[in-house]
């Protein structure tokens, strides 16, 4: 088929989504780009102020200190949930029923409503109706939910809770991928456990695994509602991430313009991460010349 | 490969289990019980929180109101995903990688970020507390994630299918609905499990899209979850059943469920 027809038909078969795109991603985004450039009284009237919004949450503290909780809770949970997920996946029974058990099982917690996974937790951390809490006393030990140190471990366990389930998942997918002969090959070769994971299967979930850190680190991210459910985003503002302290700005002091700016801001590190991850994989492994026929 | 018995994923089955196994519990005691004393197994199971649920329009409502959002929001990103699937795997054209680009960021947007101008928008249309707002919101992340899954499907099919349908003589819309549709089937309920989920879980644009007449069980947990004294184990009755549509979905795409989560690529 010609270059032109190619580019035709595509058009005509991307429009559908297109259109949806442009009504829920592109025309909110230019909404929020204006709001950054402007001020504006109780959502009416807009006064451009050009670039005054973003050079005062470029020096404010609250803004970094945001960002920082933010990329930080995001790096933790990383190191917690892909060293987890890539061993149990490689632990996991390869067939049969027990395999299919903790498939459903580990799936589940991906499927809870991300306010009931605050609300559990919550729940779990307070004395008598809290197992965590109860646990823990057993043991000797006081959750203290007023010492910030304690509601980062809670909120790490309870993102590993929710979430290593999926980079088992994929991990799971990526290894039934490898063919028995690879590992014929290494048992004949005598090489050890540690080699047969560095050089056949590590190689082989590259893809994979970029896709988990990437899913991974956006969501963790972009975390909204449980930090503030289990504490309401404290002591202190020690857990109120970039998404509240973005909500709060925008809604609750409705400071439309300096919400629209740390908004783009936010926007900017999503576009790095995307363009970092689209480099890396996407552009290597898709998009190859393809010969179109019909 | 043969490998010996791990006690590995058996103990982080439990760790996964034993959350859940406490919201059971905590859904089964009273409010009293559960400030009262700490006791591993409810020790007068009760009803009485899902009573309270399946007899209040105001809670009932609110899964019925999750369920509405939800499946729209799956006919809507599948329909017209499957199209622009189709056109990512097979033609080459201007701004291809571009596009494919740009909806892998959208895929990645925080909600909050979008918040303020889907009010605004979806005010000005008149269409606040209505579910097909929610409905277009949440396309945001799952028509990217739902293209991104059904093109893995759809280059996962060997081009000479395309080719003998040429030659006999399928027109596009042909092809789309005796071929690739029906070869695509297990990939399309992929895609639509995972537009589920995503929409299913998503608490902030819920909400704060809604007020009374379409408030999905999200936002209605929210509000009871916010008033001092929370009634525990109501909420945990709440969540119990908020887990019920997952679950059903997780048994029938048991066998599916591997090679969705790889997006359709792993191979």
């Amino acid at each position: 088929m010609t270059t032109d027809r190619q580019n035709a038909r595509s058009l005509l078969l991307l429009s559908p989504a297109g259109l949806v795109m442009a009504l829920c991603g592109v025309v909110p985004m230019a909404f929020v780009a204006y709001y950054s450039l402007h001020d504006t009284f109780g959502g009416n009237s807009f006064i451009w102020v050009g670039t005054t919004w973003f050079q005062q949450i470029l020096v404010a503290p609250e803004f970094h200190a945001a960002l920082l909780r933010s990329l930080g809770f995001s790096l933790l949970v990383l190191a917690i949930e892909m060293p987890l997920g890539i061993y149990v996946a490689l632990k996991m029974p390869t067939r049969g029923a027990l395999a299919t058990v903790f498939i459903v099982l580990f799936t589940i917690p991906l499927l809870t409503p991300t306010i009931v996974v605050g609300y559990l937790w919550a729940a779990m951390t307070l004395p008598k109706a809290g197992l965590l809490f109860e646990a823990l006393s057993l043991l000797g030990l006081n959750l203290n939910m007023n010492n910030p140190v304690v509601v980062w471990l809670v909120l790490s366990v309870m993102d590993a809770w929710h979430w290593t389930g999926l980079v088992v998942l994929l991990c799971y997918a990526g290894l039934r991928a490898i063919p028995d002969d690879y590992y014929r090959a290494a048992r004949i070769d005598g090489a050890s456990a540690w080699a047969v994971f560095r050089y056949i299967q590590l190689p082989k979930l590259r893809t994979v695994l970029l896709v988990a850190v990437l899913l991974r680190f956006m969501d963790s991210f972009i975390i909204y509602t449980e930090p503030y459910v289990v504490a309401r985003g404290g002591p202190g503002v020690s857990t109120t991430f970039l998404s509240r302290e973005l909500v709060q700005t925008a809604l609750v002091e409705f400071n439309l313009g300096e919400g629209g700016a740390m908004a783009v801001v936010y926007f900017l590190v999503v576009l790095c991460v995307s363009w970092a991850f689209f480099t890396l994989v996407v552009s290597k492994t898709d998009l190859d010349p393809k010969r179109a026929v019909l | 490969m043969t490998q010996r018995r791990s006690l590995v994923p058996g103990l982080y089955a439990l760790f996964i289990a034993v959350p859940l196994y406490w919201l059971l519990v905590m859904s089964l005691k009273t409010n009293a019980e559960i400030t009262g004393s700490f006791a591993l197994i409810p020790l007068a199971p009760t009803l009485e929180n899902f009573a309270v649920i399946f007899s209040d329009p105001a809670w009932y409502l609110g899964y019925v109101n999750a369920l509405i959002y939800v499946l729209m929001n799956v006919a809507i990103s599948v329909t017209v995903a499957i199209p622009a699937a189709f056109a990512f795997a097979r033609y080459r054209f201007r701004g291809d990688r571009v596009l494919f680009f740009v909806l892998l960021t959208f895929r990645m947007m925080a909600p909050a970020i979008l918040l303020v101008p889907f009010v605004q928008i979806f005010s000005d249309l008149g269409l606040i507390d209505t579910h097909i707002a929610v409905a277009v919101a949440h396309c945001f992340f799952n028509v990217p994630i739902a293209v991104w899954i059904l093109e893995g499907f759809v280059s996962g099919i060997p081009r000479e299918i395309d080719e003998s349908a040429r030659i006999d003589g399928y027109s596009l819309v042909g092809y789309f609905r005796r071929i690739l549709l029906p070869l695509i089937a297990p990939g399309i309920a992929v895609t639509a499990f995972f537009c589920f989920m995503f929409s299913w879980v998503e608490v902030l644009l819920a909400n704060g899209l809604t007020v009374v007449a379409a408030k999905p069980i999200n936002g209605i947990m929210s509000r009871a979850g916010s008033v001092n004294a929370a009634d525990i184990p109501l909420l945990a009755a709440a969540g119990v059943l908020g887990l019920i549509p997952g679950l059903v979905l997780i048994v029938f795409m048991r066998r599916h469920l591997a090679r969705g989560f790889s997006m359709g690529r792993v191979v």
